[in-house]
Order: C-alpha cells, then sequence, then structure tokens
C-alpha cells in the first residue's frame, strides 16, 4: 500500500509574497484557551512594538479559533493596527494543518514580513510550518532584537541556554518565537485597533489531522509561565502526594504556581505541563523555589532567567546552588513544612 | 511500510558546552558527539513498529560532514536497515534540512517519517514541522504516545502541550516528531555493532538531490550566555524568610 501523495506543497497565494520593504509589518498570532487571551501574546506584541519603534513600522494580530470575539476586543488596546480574526468551527482545536495555512495566507494576503509569537506548544507547531509554506526562514525563542541599517539581527539561546547565538534571517519574511520573560507588554495606546473578520472557506482547509482528546488537570493555581512565584519539585518527592503535600503546600502559602523536574514528570508524580527545562516550559518569575532538584543544566535552561532563586536540597555539592540566590541545606521534609508554617502564621 | 528515521550528531547532553575564543562555533575538542537523545527515541519508536510487524523497513537518514557516518552506524546497530548520509560541510538551518529531507522523503517515499522534536544544540524545534509542510503532508508534534491505526493509514498520537496532553489521529504518511516519554531507546549490543558493518550507507550531494541548501538564518556570533553568580548560603529557615523578606522583597 502507498499512501504517497507524491506532490510538494500547492501554494498558489504564497505567489503574492510581499516585496522587501523598509518598513516592517508585524503580525502577532494570539494565544488562547477557554475563550480567554494567553498574557503570553503580550510578551510576542511587546517585541512587535520594539521592532517598530526602532525601525518604523505597525503590527497586527491574529487569532484564530472558534468563538475568540472576547480574546480579540482583549487585543484591541495594545497599539496594533488591526485584530485580525478568523473565527469557524474548523478551527476550534488548535490543529496545526488549518492555523497554518490560515497564518501562512494571511501573510501572504497582507504583506506581513515578520511573523512573530510566544514561544509555546502552540506556536511550536503552527509557525514553522506556515513559514515552510511560504518558503520562508525561522528562528526560535528569540531573546533580543537589534535593528541596524534596514537589516535585524537576533539573539537567541542555544544548548540549553548555555549558549547565546546572534543571527540574521533571510528572505522577504520572517518568522520567530520569542521567550515572552524577555519582553514585557507594550504599554496600552490611546487608540483602539480595528477589528476585521477574515472569510475562512472550510472547505479549502487541509485536513490531515483530526481531534480525539484533551486531557487536561485542571488546577486552582496558575500557570507556571504566568506566576509571580513557582515552586518547583524534583526527584526528593516521591510520590503524588508527597508532592501536593510539600510543593502544593509551599506554593499556596505563596500564592504561586508549581513545577517539576523531568524526573518527576517521568516517574509519573505529575503532569508533563508542569516540566520546566530545555524541552519543558522556560519560566522566568520574580522568585523560583526549587526543592530537592539537582540543577542539571537541562533543568536551569528553563528557570536560571528568575530574579530570585532559592533552593533547598541536602546536598552542598549540588549544582542547583551554583545559581541559587539563597541556599539551604536541609532535608525537604523537615524544612518544607517548617517554611509552610511561618509563612501562614505571618 | 517503510519508515524513514532523522538523525542528527550533536554533544552528548551531559558534556559541558563552551564557547570558542573567537565566538565561531563551540570549543569541539574532548567533547563526546552522539546521535540526538529525540532522534535516538524516534529510532527506537520505529525499531518497535517494526518489531510488531507495522513496518517493513527503516531508514536513518543524516545530513552532515564525514562525521555524519559514525551516528549512522550507530542508528544501523541499533536497529535500524541502511542509511543515507547527505554529505554537506557547510552550515545549515531547519529551513535548509527541511529541504533536503523532502528531496530524500520523494525519493524514499516513505509512509512514517519519525524524528526528534528538537536537537539539543541548536534547540529550534522546527524541522519536522517544515518537513511535513514542504511534502504537503500532516504532522503530529511532540507525540509521547504513538499507534498505528489497523490499516496503517493513519497514526494516533497523543501530544504533549503546555496544559496537558492531547490525542490526534494523522492520517499517514506524515511527519511525527517525538517527546522525551515516548519511550526508552535501547543500548546498542555488540551483535548490532557487528550487524551494522555489513548495512549499506548510501551517500548523496545537496546537488544530486537537486536541493540547493542556502540557509534563510546565519550565526554570526557566539557568546557563553550570562551566568548567574551563586548566591548566599543560609543557615536556617528563619533566616531564608528574613533574607526573602528584607532583602529580596519577594515573600
Ligand atoms: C534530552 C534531555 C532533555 C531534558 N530535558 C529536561 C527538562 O526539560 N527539564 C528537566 O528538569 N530535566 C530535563 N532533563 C533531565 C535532566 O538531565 C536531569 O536528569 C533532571 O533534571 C534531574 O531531575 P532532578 O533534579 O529532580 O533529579 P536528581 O538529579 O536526581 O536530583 C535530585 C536532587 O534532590 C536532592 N534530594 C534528594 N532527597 C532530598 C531530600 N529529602 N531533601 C532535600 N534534597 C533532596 C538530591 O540531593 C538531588 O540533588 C533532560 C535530559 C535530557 C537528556
Amino acid at each position: 500500500m502507498n499512501f504517497w501523495p507524491g506532490s510538494a506543497t500547492k501554494r498558489g497565494w504564497s505567489e503574492r509574497r510581499p516585496s522587501v520593504e523598509a518598513l516592517s509589518h508585524l503580525l502577532v498570532l494570539a494565544e488562547h484557551a477557554h475563550g480567554r487571551l494567553k498574557p503570553v501574546t503580550l510578551a510576542a506584541a511587546g517585541f512587535a512594538a520594539q521592532v517598530c519603534a526602532r525601525a518604523g513600522g505597525t503590527f497586527d494580530f491574529l487569532v484564530l479559533g472558534e468563538g475568540v470575539g472576547a480574546v480579540a476586543e482583549a487585543l484591541r488596546t495594545y497599539g496594533a493596527a488591526r485584530v485580525l480574526v478568523a473565527d469557524h468551527p474548523a478551527l476550534r482545536e488548535p490543529l496545526a494543518d488549518k492555523h497554518a495555512h490560515l497564518l501562512a495566507q494571511a501573510v501572504g494576503a497582507c504583506g506581513v514580513t515578520m511573523v512573530v509569537a510566544a514561544a509555546s506548544t502552540y506556536s511550536k507547531d503552527v509557525l514553522p510550518r506556515a513559514a515552510a509554506l511560504l518558503d520562508a526562514g525561522m528562528l526560535s525563542e528569540v531573546v533580543a532584537v537589534q535593528a541596524d541599517g534596514g537589516g535585524f539581527t537576533f539573539q537567541r539561546l542555544m544548548f540549553a541556554g548555555n549558549v547565546l547565538g546572534t543571527a540574521t534571517l533571510e528572505g522577504p519574511v520572517r518568522f520567530l518565537t520569542v521567550r515572552p520573560a524577555a519582553f514585557a507588554a507594550p504599554a496600552s495606546a490611546p487608540g483602539l485597533a480595528v477589528v476585521e473578520m477574515l472569510a475562512v472557506e472550510a472547505v479549502t482547509l487541509p485536513n490531515y489531522l483530526t481531534f480525539q482528546a484533551r486531557e487536561e488537570k485542571v488546577s486552582a493555581r496558575p500557570d507556571a509561565t504566568e506566576a509571580r512565584v513557582v515552586v518547583a519539585g524534583g526527584r526528593a518527592l516521591k510520590t503524588s502526594q508527597e508532592f501536593e503535600q510539600l510543593v502544593g503546600g509551599l506554593a499556596d502559602a505563596l500564592g504561586a504556581a508549581v513545577g517539576a523536574s523531568r524526573a518527576v514528570v517521568d516517574a509519573g508524580l505529575v503532569p508533563n505541563s508542569l516540566q520546566i527545562g530545555q524541552t519543558g516550559k522556560a519560566v522566568a518569575p520574580e522568585l523560583y523555589v526549587a526543592l530537592g532538584i539537582s540543577g542539571a543544566i537541562q533543568h536551569l535552561a528553563g528557570m536560571k532567567d528568575s530574579r530570585v532563586i532559592v533552593a533547598i536540597n541536602r546536598d552542598p555539592e549540588a549544582p542547583i546552588f551554583e545559581v541559587a540566590d539563597y541556599g539551604l541545606i536541609a532535608d525537604i521534609h523537615q524544612a518544607v513544612p517548617e517554611l509552610v508554617d511561618k509563612l501562614r502564621r505571618r | 511500510m517503510k519508515i524513514l528515521v532523522a538523525a542528527k550528531r550533536v554533544p552528548d547532553p551531559d558534556t559541558r558546552i563552551r564557547v570558542r575564543s573567537d565566538g565561531a562555533g563551540i570549543a569541539t575538542e574532548g567533547v563526546r558527539f552522539a546521535l540526538n537523545p529525540f532522534d535516538a527515541i524516534a529510532l527506537e519508536a520505529a525499531i518497535r513498529l517494526k518489531e510488531q510487524g507495522g513496518a517493513s523497513e527503516i531508514v536513518v537518514v543524516g545530513i552532515d560532514a564525514e562525521t555524519g557516518v559514525e551516528t549512522l552506524r550507530a542508528g544501523l546497530a541499533m536497529g535500524a536497515d541502511r542509511a543515507v548520509l547527505v554529505r554537506e560541510v557547510a552550515p545549515l538551518d531547519p529551513f535548509a534540512v527541511a529541504k533536503l529531507l523532502a528531496a530524500v522523503c520523494r525519493r524514499e517515499q516513505p509512509q512514517l517519517i519519525l524524528m526528534g522534536k528538537q536537537a539539543i544544540d541548536d534547540d529550534c524545534n522546527q524541522t519536522g514541522q517544515m518537513l511535513a509542510a514542504r511534502l504537503g503532508i500532516g504532522q503530529a508534534t511532540f507525540v509521547s504516545r504513538l499507534d498505528l491505526g489497523p490499516d496503517q493509514s493513519t497514526a494516533r498520537c497523543g501530544r504533549e502541550t503546555d496544559s496537558g496532553t492531547e490525542t490526534v489521529t494523522v492520517t499517514l504518511p506524515a511527519v511525527v516528531t517525538v517527546d522525551l516519554r515516548l519511550n526508552e531507546p535501547r543500548y546498542v549490543t555488540a551483535l548490532g555493532i557487528l550487524r551494522a558493518k555489513k548495512k549499506p550507507i548510501q551517500e548523496v550531494t545537496p546537488a544530486e538531490l537537486g536541493v540547493d541548501p542556502t540557509p534563510r538564518t546565519r550565526l554570526l556570533h557566539l557568546a557563553p550566555a550570562p551566568r548567574r553568580k551563586a548566591g548566599v548560603r543560609v543557615q536556617s529557615v528563619d533566616e531564608l524568610l528574613a533574607r526573602l523578606r528584607d532583602e529580596a522583597r519577594v515573600v
């Protein structure tokens, strides 16, 4: 049996690519869930505003989904020229084939020169696909941008955050994801962005993927990428009850989000959505508390930009102490309940 | 069905990376190189599908200089049937790699393309998605559960996302990029190494594939990322709390 279609991508509309021009026209792909805008979107908008301020230009948002009117409305006050919206039942689930198709189409139709989104599993799925549809290149996890004489150079992290690379990106359209922590949300602008609805012809959308199910653990705690304080647990935690009691307990005392090392996720103690690191989430809260985490470079890659790092570990040699502002050599089973107790009694 | 697995040679995850003093690259003296851990997981998934009777042949593909042979031999020793090395010494980016892999796929016509979700050197996480777009086929990324449909026309994939997991079915042929928790790759055995010596490694050039591998991105300069300085050791929970309150002002 051979299912191979044997043909290259059809991309007739990509012929309408813009010519190289002095002014940037950025498109920020918005991210949302359960009808709510994800705050990381504003970091991508912050990047776009920075580029516009330095090199001249404007930016638009693009919202893809079903029933996203409130999300679009929420985006009107951040200095964008337009909020482009494709609202259709076919876009209900964030399937890469359809979302990338519409993103590429919007880029072609609007003369976009730069596409940007906050680094997330959604943008990492969709942006490279859309870039390739337009024969464009991409840079991931950008942390800084410089405009020099009509061109741009970008800084990005490589080798598990150990190396800072300076790179250029050629071509009429550039695709980028940015590290949310590296860019602040743009200041609220006086005018309101115009909301423009894009027509969606469902029959023309690619159909390689079918959504089946989603498993999400609903939690009253904030997401680690959005929280001011993150408490993370490592292999020192032996059961999910213990994790909940110590890591969850301290998190609640601090109004914090919870995170975990890969070891704990692999052991099945907590869901994958809690993993912090090179291959999990990158966070940079005001305060990061690492409980029984050794500090492997793959973990540090996801948290070493936090403003204040606290480590509690019983091994004085643990590498986590090399990045911690405050290190306490202690058994978490003693130190954490004491900490929670004293925080609660304040 | 035929499975194609992409394999990249990267510094071993446990080596300490140092940037060369001229900023033109990383220092490679004394650095151990290995198959990208995510690619090893992709290959393991392919081998398991073959062992379960779901696949007939596994082709492992690398794009590299001469040194790529070593990585491909490791893949053959794990259990791939044959290898293709696209010989290229110039620096590439995911855009160029996807173009080259697309050309190999058009020749090989695999029904399933398995690859790592990212390479642990440049951490791009783009190539699989770009490849799928170039081929005009579907993709399932960050996959930690993979089952072929009964007639092998689809794959059911559990994907790890920022909010949990998501299950999708993707029509084959497709690109599936794998995440850490899909499996634990087997160790190479002495017998595997012996067998690998007899397995073919075909070499091609970008020109033979009709591909211009000029990248879209160019790395101008590398620098060590800013390092944090170690702070203080506190002697007690009380001292920790006091410092967090009065010095760092975070609680
Ligand atoms: C390709 C690749 C990608 C990876 N991606 C990630 C990633 O994204 N995120 C990530 O976290 N890891 C990642 N890893 C794994 C990483 O290399 C480490 O294995 C992992 O971070 C270790 O987790 P840990 O610190 O919890 O466990 P360990 O390294 O086992 O450390 C446990 C620590 O707990 C301390 N401890 C034990 N008991 C107690 C106690 N009672 N009280 C106080 N301290 C105690 C020990 O002293 C030790 O320091 C990746 C690895 C690879 C190869």
